[in-house]
Order: C-alpha cells, then structure tokens, then sequence
C-alpha cells in the first residue's frame, strides 16, 4: 500500500475510535465481562476455597467437558446450523465406544479412531439430510436427539443383556498406553515439583492436593485454540463466515458451502464423541443418560460466548469463556450458603442477558440496518 | 471501424472464436418457463450488452452462465468444448466474474473478508497454510482506489457500506478475478455519476485486455457508449441482435420495451426518458 500513497490519507469522515468501541465489536467480549463478574460474585459470596487450586480444577473439569461441546456447536452456528443432537450423541458414541471394547475387545488405538469415523458418520448423515431437504437444522437434529437417545437405550440392553449401563470398561481400558490421553491427569510431575517449591497447596505429607489436570481440560484448551485459528486465519474459516452469514451470496461467490455446512456436522458429532470417550474412560461404564440436556447446555455457552442465532458471527473463544461461566456457576453454588436450584435461574437469566446484549453487538456491526 | 468515443477505444475482433456459447438454452423452474431457447456468445475482447424488460430473463440467463443455474435444455459451449458449470466455483475456475444483481456479499462480513470469499490467497505450506489477511486488506484498498471510492479501512463491515460502494466492491472483486469473461448485471443501477463513468471506463479498459465482457444494463445511453454487440431478450426469447453503429438509441429503446407504444409513453413523459 505504501508505494502508492506514501503517506496514507486519513479519511475526515471517521471519528478516532476509542479501544472500548473497538474492544466492543468483538463477540467474546460478553463472554470475558461475563467471567470477570461471576467470578467478583463468588469471591464476595463464595468460601476461599473455590478459588484454590483444587477449587478451580473442581470448576474447570465439568466447563472442559461442556466446552469441548460448545466449541463445535459453536462453530456450526457461525456457519449458520444448530445441532440439537449432540447431547444424544454422546449417549450414542458411548455407547459404542463401550461395545468397541467390551463387546469386541478392541485396543484404544482401534476403537477410538473407529468411535470418531462413526460419530462423523452419523454427523454426515445429519448434515446431509439438511442440505438436501432444504428444512431448517433444528427441526432435522430435534428428530435426531429422539433417535439416538432411543437407539442408546436399545443399543445398551443388547450389549449389556438387558441393563442400561454397560460396566468395566476401565479395567479393560487400565492398561491401554493410549488411555493416558483420554483419562486422568495430565503433567503429574510439574504439580509434584510445584509442590515441592511450595505454590501449590500440599497435604501434610508432602504430596500435592491436585496431583495434577484433568486431561479434559487440555482438550478443551487446545481445542479452543485450534478452533480459534482455523475461524480467523483460514480460508476455510472465512468460509464458515460466510456460509453462515448467507448460504445463497456465499455460494454464489464460489463457496462449496455444501461441503463446509457437512464437515461442520461432522465435527461438532467428533466433539461430541470425544466428550463420550473421555467420560466413558473416566467413569469406566456407559449408560443411556449421558449427555443428557448437553445440547441446550452446549448452545447456551455458545451465545454466552457471542454466537448468532441467525448465523455468520460469533467467536470459539467466546464458547470457551461461556463454558467456564458455566462451570463456575454450577459449581460455585455449592460453595455459598445459596440454594443449588439457583443454578436454573441464572442460567436463563445469563441467557436472556447474553441474546439482548448480542442483538445490540450485531446491530452496531451492521450499522443499524 | 465505428468512430472511437470516451468508453469504446478499438473495435472488438468479429473473427475471433467465442469464449463462452450459449445454443438454445432453456431454463424452466416449476411451470414457469423463465428461458425458452436464447443462444448467446461472447468474443474475446468485446463488450455484449443484454438488454431487456424487467422479468425478461437476463439475470436467470447470466446465472446459468456463471453454474448458479443448470439450463433444463441446450448446450453451454467454454473455448469450444461442452461444459456444463455445476457450481459457481467451477465457472470462476474457469475464469468467469459475475457481478450479481443482489451482490452476493456477506454484510456481517469485512469488505476484504468479502472482496477474497471463496478465493481467499494463502501464506506457508502444509499444515501453517493460512489466510493472508495482509495481502487481502492491500489488495482490497488499491483496487477499490481504483475504482474511485477510497474505503475507510479494509475491516469496516459490508454491512455499514452506502448501497453505491457495496456495488462497487463488488464490481472490483469481479474485475480483479474475471480472466476471460466478466459478468455485470446491472452493476451501475446504485452508483454515482462519478462512479459509473468510472465503472463504464473500466469496462472499456479489461475489454481492451482481451476479457469478454456481458453487460446487462436498463440504460440505452450507459449500454450504447461501452457495447460493441447488443442482444435483446423479451419474456425469455431473443428479439434479436445489433453490432454497434448499426443501431439508433431509439430503435433500441424500442426494442427493450418489447416495441411497445413506447413512442406514446415517452410523449406523456415530455420526452425524458
Ligand atoms: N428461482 C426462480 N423460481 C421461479 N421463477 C423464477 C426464478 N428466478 C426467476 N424466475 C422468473 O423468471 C423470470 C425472469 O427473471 P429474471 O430475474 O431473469 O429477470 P430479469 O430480466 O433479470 O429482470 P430485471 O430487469 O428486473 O432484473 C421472472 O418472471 C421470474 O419470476
Ligand atoms: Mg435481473
């Protein structure tokens, strides 16, 4: 730019924006405001130990799990889809994630590459379904959270001859060289020393009161990450954008938006069934209830997060801050001298909160039209 | 050799083979027969004006040109081979640019992000292979310098843009991609008088490049000064077809009108139009 115009012509017609208007034009900033007030919440009204090691490990576990949801969920709304399936689907690739390796036996490396191809499977067929069809996502995905959740149900009395839990998996998982990636705790060794050095809290003996991160919540991080990048600085993700934004401009303007809107139902059916495999490992059985709700969960975090119902804006950082409001809010209660059942209100009232403050972001992005 | 005017340097070549070539395309949706057999062709190097009634057919036309739609007959003929587009992105591959009437962007979108959709340059290799968002935003504020509408800045929203210069991104987005063939439908109907001198200058200027260019306007004045051929289409079919010089403003305002009383018209209308 500089050969042509030395020095760069400032236009008259525009006022020096402030870092705050700016800052305001980002989707996740409600998510990041979000976080800064639960959390002054609950250091007024909460026991000191929240906010301990333990403490925020204790939240950050149940916001990873979320999160790895609300991630892709998150992604398929910029691009424009709901998924309402996915709190099923965890149910569903649990279910044969546990039949991988209880019915028939299979080592980690086979039966998770092979519990990912089926959850992309069933998330192409979903995909596909609305693409062709032309209906509207919710309606499509609304049929899916009933079929699946139904055919966990059938699927576990067959595997496990007649009950709705399907055990042992973790003995048949315990001495797996892969299951150290899906389960447990992650960096032992770097809690062991900070504990020598004395900046983690130690039991009397000497040894660490977390022995180290839940696996999860490094998923949930890289994955947020990588999400983050692939949105921002990718064509593929100037795609997302713009299929989200406006299937018909954006196809017309060579976007294989087809194509973008399957691999996205795809993914967010991945994250769903890395949530099943980590959860499964964890609690060494699978039943019929898991992910129950998550999808309603994983939605929320992601307009929490800045996400458009309508499509085309919103961020992945902004679902991963929306599911630590989440897992802080859950989990805090317990904590104060407040009813758990509060839970439920201020769920909906962030809600309510998060879809006014949106309306006005959206509004200021497109110049009040 | 027509005389030389502000928008028409040079006579196209009439020998040169055609790029693109429509025979008897028909395009039916439902019951509705939108295209009942028009054949079309453009050469390089010279601008074909589509003119025509509002409903006429121009813009379903062009669409099936640039693989929005697919003909329900006849035959779509690229640098002499069959080629049937069947989508957008196999049309721009092959170095076709269309301005839509409706645009085609993403209001919610930045204009750079906008101006690359689809076909978005890329920096590193293998997995750090990424969107060069630098190269985008300079290449989006140059040409849209060139254009004659200095933008405030490449991450401003398509959204927030005046109707005039989200036409004219669009305009440069298409030129800026267009290697053989570029398609405007109505690309002057929103733009100011210093921008569509500048549009038509444009025209005059990749046509003298060797691109084909389709050009459907509603104005005789805008299609007559950049035109070199000049095909009008009424209720799906072709009225025909005139070479520049061969052909009066009023003889093709007629035309467009379907032959219409246009001639009372313009007497209620003292003559204005
Ligand atoms: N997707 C569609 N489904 C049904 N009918 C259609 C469709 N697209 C176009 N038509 C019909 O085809 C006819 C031609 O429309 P088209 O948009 O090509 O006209 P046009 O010549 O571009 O008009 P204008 O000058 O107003 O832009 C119209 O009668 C329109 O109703
Ligand atoms: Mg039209």
């Amino acid at each position: 730019m500089s050969d042509t115009t030395p020095n760069p012509v400032v236009d008259e017609r525009i006022k020096a924006e402030p870092l705050i208007s700016r800052l305001m034009k980002r989707p996740e900033l409600g998510a990041i405001a979000g976080v800064v007030l639960v959390t002054a919440f609950f250091l007024i009204t909460a026991d000191s130990a929240m906010f301990t090691t333990a403490g925020i490990i204790n939240f950050l576990t149940p916001a990873a799990q979320l999160g790895i949801l609300a991630i892709g969920a998150a992604m398929l709304m910029i691009g424009g889809e709901f998924d309402l399936s996915i709190g099923s689907m965890v149910a569903f690739a649990g279910l044969f994630f546990g039949i991988c390796v209880m019915v028939w036996g299979f080592p980690l490396i086979v039966a998770i590459p092979l519990t990912f191809v089926f959850a992309a499977f069933v998330g192409a067929i979903n995909g596909m379904i609305v693409i062709r069809s032309g209906l509207p996502s919710f309606i499509v995905t609304l049929a899916f959270l009933f079929i699946l959740r139904g055919l966990s149900l059938v699927g576990l009395k067959w595997a496990s001859g007649g009950s709705t839990q399907l055990r042992g998996v973790r003995d048949a998982t315990e001495n797996d060289w892969l299951a150290p990636f899906f389960s447990g705790d992650a960096f032992p060794g770097l809690f062991a020393w900070l504990a020598e050095k004395g900046l983690v809290e130690t039991f009397k003996n000497g040894t660490p009161k977390v022995s180290g991160m839940p696996v999860e919540i490094l998923w949930f991080v890289v994955l947020a990450l990588v999400a983050t990048y692939i949105l921002l600085r990718t064509p593929a993700g100037n795609w997302i954008f713009a299929a989200g934004g406006d299937s018909n401009a954006a196809s017309n303007s060579g976007v294989p938006v087809n194509r973008i809107k399957i691999s996205l139902f795809m993914v967010t059916a991945c994250c769903a069934a890395l949530v099943a495999i980590i959860t499964v490992i964890d609690a060494g059985s699978t039943d019929a209830r898991r992910g129950f709700q998550k999808e309603f969960e994983a939605i929320i975090a992601a307009v929490i997060g800045g996400c458009l119902l309508t499509g085309g804006y919103g961020s992945a950082i902004g679902a991963f801050f929306g599911s630590i409001i989440f897992g802080m809010v859950v989990i805090g209660l317990t904590y104060t001298d407040f009813d758990q059942d509060w839970f439920q209100v201020f769920l909906g009232g962030m809600l309510l909160i998060a879809v006014l403050f949106n309306n006005a972001i959206r509004k200021r992005v497109t110049g009040e039209r | 050799m027509t005389e030389d005017s502000k928008f028409h340097h040079g006579d196209s070549d009439n020998n040169a083979a055609p790029i693109v070539q429509m025979k008897d395309i028909e395009k039916h949706f439902g019951n509705i027969i939108a295209l009942a057999g028009v054949s079309f062709d453009i050469r390089p190097g010279e601008c074909h004006c589509l003119l025509g009634d509002n409903g006429a057919g121009k813009s379903t036309f062009i669409k099936t040109m640039s693989g929005v739609h697919q003909p329900t007959h006849g035959e779509i003929l690229f640098e002499g081979k069959p080629m049937s587009f069947a989508t957008p992105r196999d049309s721009m591959e092959a170095g076709i640019a269309t301005v839509f009437q409706d645009l085609a962007m993403i209001p919610l979108m930045s204009v750079s992000r906008n101006f690359f959709m689809g076909r978005e340059p890329t920096k590193g290799k293998g997995l750090t292979k990424r969107f060069d968002i630098d190269t985008a935003n300079e290449i989006t504020m140059s040409e849209m310098r060139k254009m004659g509408i200095n933008l405030r800045g490449p991450d401003q929203a398509v959204g927030t843009l005046s109707g005039g210069e989200r036409q004219t991104v669009a305009i440069a987005r298409a030129v800026y991609f267009g290697a053989k063939v570029l398609i405007l439908d109505e690309p002057t109907s929103a733009l100011g008088v210093r921008q569509t001198s500048n549009v038509l200058a444009t025209i005059d200027k990749v046509r003298s490049q060797g691109v084909g260019v389709v050009f459907i306007s509603h104005n005789v004045r805008h299609a007559l000064a950049v035109g070199d051929r000049f095909t009008v289409l009424n209720r799906g079919k072709t009225l025909g077809t005139a070479k520049r010089g061969e052909i009066t403003p009023e003889e093709l305002q007629d035309l467009m009108a379907g032959g219409q009383e246009l001639a009372q018209l313009e007497g209620s209308l003292g003559g204005t139009i």
